[in-house]
């Protein structure tokens, strides 16, 4: 048992750290009044955040007649609003290893996540949350699966074995995973939460998104829950499996509202996942 | 050369008896060369009055230079006639979208879509082509030379030079001065503010030694003290700009949707008192006024 501990915390080791500069551009871009001083300074004191930017606002896209050498550069050529929205997608995508080996369908993997961060923001703002702590919703739903990518980077001959079976109708990702590794991709993902000191509700989002009905809910949680089911019913991306589990009493009480009821309430949820793809892109540039 | 005001209006149209003077419709500027080649910038609601002339005579031939897309600058071109008729050719310039990589017909296609409008580009008849501005570039038309300058606006938004018959014009599109974010003290403030210089630099650079500027200039200086970062220019930073440049004649344009003519008149009384001695003639946009360089 202990050697099989160690082994799950030496792939978790191996993980990059979560750069702080990440959680902040997520609050600061999700304010109307983000002040461009601060942006800059968050982005100014991450060296990858910079090299990203920079390689972007060099890139043709923004066909630039001359190179930008400097954040400072940046700020003055794109303005507030571009650097803005531009920080957002790089933020969204920097957090997580671009390849995770090829055992996992990369875009398959982004554009679920992206859609659940998506959806468990949407939810989160019907709910009553402030901007502010949307963005904690967002990044709740967007790393809650990052213990696949730690398996499949460090473990994958046994993720190969789960990613085969969980495909199989009926067959869970989570249960897959516990049978072949004895572990879930929430108990790993909530041990690199740890490791990357996230905020007490995203570790705990993290770790328990398949384990709604035990222990006591929270409103995260529930918004993450619904989400991820909501977001594997309308088929967003790749969850691993195609078991869509049924929403717990305590999330339809929050809402009151079933599945059905949900999806029907979030019509724009196309429309805002379309708009998250965009990070995959930046992530790549 | 001659150009057309055909719409002076920012961010919104504003119809009624208070704009009869200065006009209602949104930023569109119809540019003529001797022979009567068409260039146009911008296709705010302008542009459809534009179209409805145009399609008295077809085909037409003419080419589209959006500034940026932000609707004020685009909402005129599903109402402009000529997209719809066979035979005519249009060519559309613009910026790009650089957040989802895309080109400028991904972006006025987007205004275009089913939720939007009844119909989709697929379906409109005419010829048109389109092409994705860079920073710096030079569009030769044979009879006229359009090239960009980047402009600082919440969005990319290029400034347009037009030459041709031997004249020229500079249309800032939406524009505002760059701000330091540091204050002087702070040990960014030097570089921050030598990469300004360095920057609004080019762009007098760029519009130096044109004929006529037809700036942004929305905002008096007391309402722009809320207003900053809005992407745009007040009437004094705009007359700077022309100064700066040395630009002789000026035309200050993009009126707030809330401004009235008699507002207007009072603004530019004002602003001819103060900068009668500047060296720089100027006067408002006024929707329909034409002018021969």
């Amino acid at each position: 048992m202990t050697e099989f501990k160690n082994k799950l915390l030496a792939a978790v080791e191996k993980m990059p750290a979560f750069p702080q500069s990440v959680n902040q551009v997520l609050k600061l871009t999700g304010d109307i009044n983000c002040s461009q001083r601060d942006l800059v300074e968050v982005i100014k004191r991450d060296p990858v955040f910079t090299l990203k930017i920079l390689r972007l606002v060099n890139s043709a896209y923004f066909g630039l007649s001359r190179e930008i050498t400097s954040i400072n550069q940046a700020s003055v050529y794109l303005g507030l609003n571009t650097l803005k929205n531009v920080s957002l997608g790089l933020a969204a995508v920097g957090a997580i290893p671009k390849s995770a080996g090829k055992r996992l369908d990369m875009g398959g993997f982004w554009l679920h996540s992206l859609a659940v961060a998506t959806a468990t923001r949407m939810l989160g703002l019907k709910l009553g949350v402030s901007r502010e702590d949307a963005a904690d919703y967002f990044a709740a739903g967007l790393l809650h699966d990052v213990g696949k990518v730690v398996f499949a980077l460090y473990m994958p001959d046994e993720f190969e074995k789960v990613s085969e079976r969980a495909a199989e109708p009926g067959a869970s990702f989570h249960q897959c995973e516990m049978d072949v590794i004895g572990a879930t991709h929430a108990d790993i993902g909530a041990m690199l939460a740890k490791k990357w000191n996230l905020p007490v509700e995203l570790h705990d989002a993290i770790a328990r998104h398949h384990s709604v009905g035990s222990g006591e809910s929270s409103q995260l949680l529930d918004c993450l829950f619904a989400a991820n089911q909501i977001t594997k019913k309308l088929s967003f991306g790749a969850a691993g499996d195609f078991e869509i589990e049924p929403l717990s009493e305590s999330v339809k009480e929050r809402f009151s509202m079933d599945m059905d009821e949900l999806i029907e309430d979030l019509p724009t949820l196309d429309e805002e996942v379309e708009h998250a793809r965009i990070f995959i892109k930046l992530g790549e540039a | 050369m001659r150009f057309q005001f055909r719409g002076t209006r920012g961010s919104l149209p504003a119809p009624g008896a208070d704009t009869v003077k200065y006009g209602g419709n949104t930023t569109c500027i119809e540019v003529r060369s001797d022979n009567d080649d068409l260039v146009i910038l911008d296709a705010g609601t302008g542009i459809r009055d534009l179209g409805l002339e145009l399609s008295q005579n077809m085909p037409v031939k003419c080419h589209l230079f959006v500034s940026h897309t932000h609707w004020d600058h685009i909402q005129g071109v599903p109402f402009f006639i000529p997209i719809f008729v066979p035979g005519n050719e249009l060519i559309i310039y613009g910026p790009p979208d650089p957040l989802t990589m895309t080109g400028i017909e991904a972006v006025l296609a987007k205004q275009m879509e089913y939720p939007h409008f009844p119909v989709r580009v697929a379906e409109l008849q005419a010829d048109i082509s389109y092409n994705t501005l860079s920073d710096g570039q030079v569009v030769d038309l044979g009879f006229a030379k359009v090239s960009t300058v980047l402009m600082n606006h919440p969005a990319m938004n290029f400034g347009f030079k037009v030459e041709c018959d031997g004249k020229s014009l500079f249309f800032t599109g939406d524009h505002e001065p760059l701000q330091n974010i540091y204050q002087p003290g702070d040990a960014e403030y030097i570089e921050y503010e030598q990469a300004m210089q360095e920057r609004s630099r080019g762009i007098i650079d760029f519009i130096s030694g044109v004929d006529v500027l037809i700036a942004d200039s929305q905002y008096t200086q007391e309402e722009y003290e809320t207003k900053r970062g809005w992407g745009h220019s007040t009437y004094e930073s705009a007359l700077e700009l022309a100064r700066d440049a040395g630009v002789r004649k000026a035309y200050l344009t993009h009126h707030d949707t809330t401004r009235t003519d008699g507002q207007l008149d009072v603004i530019l009384a004002r602003l001819k008192e103060e900068w009668g001695d500047s060296g720089v003639d100027f006067d408002l946009a006024r929707e329909g006024e034409v002018i021969q360089l």
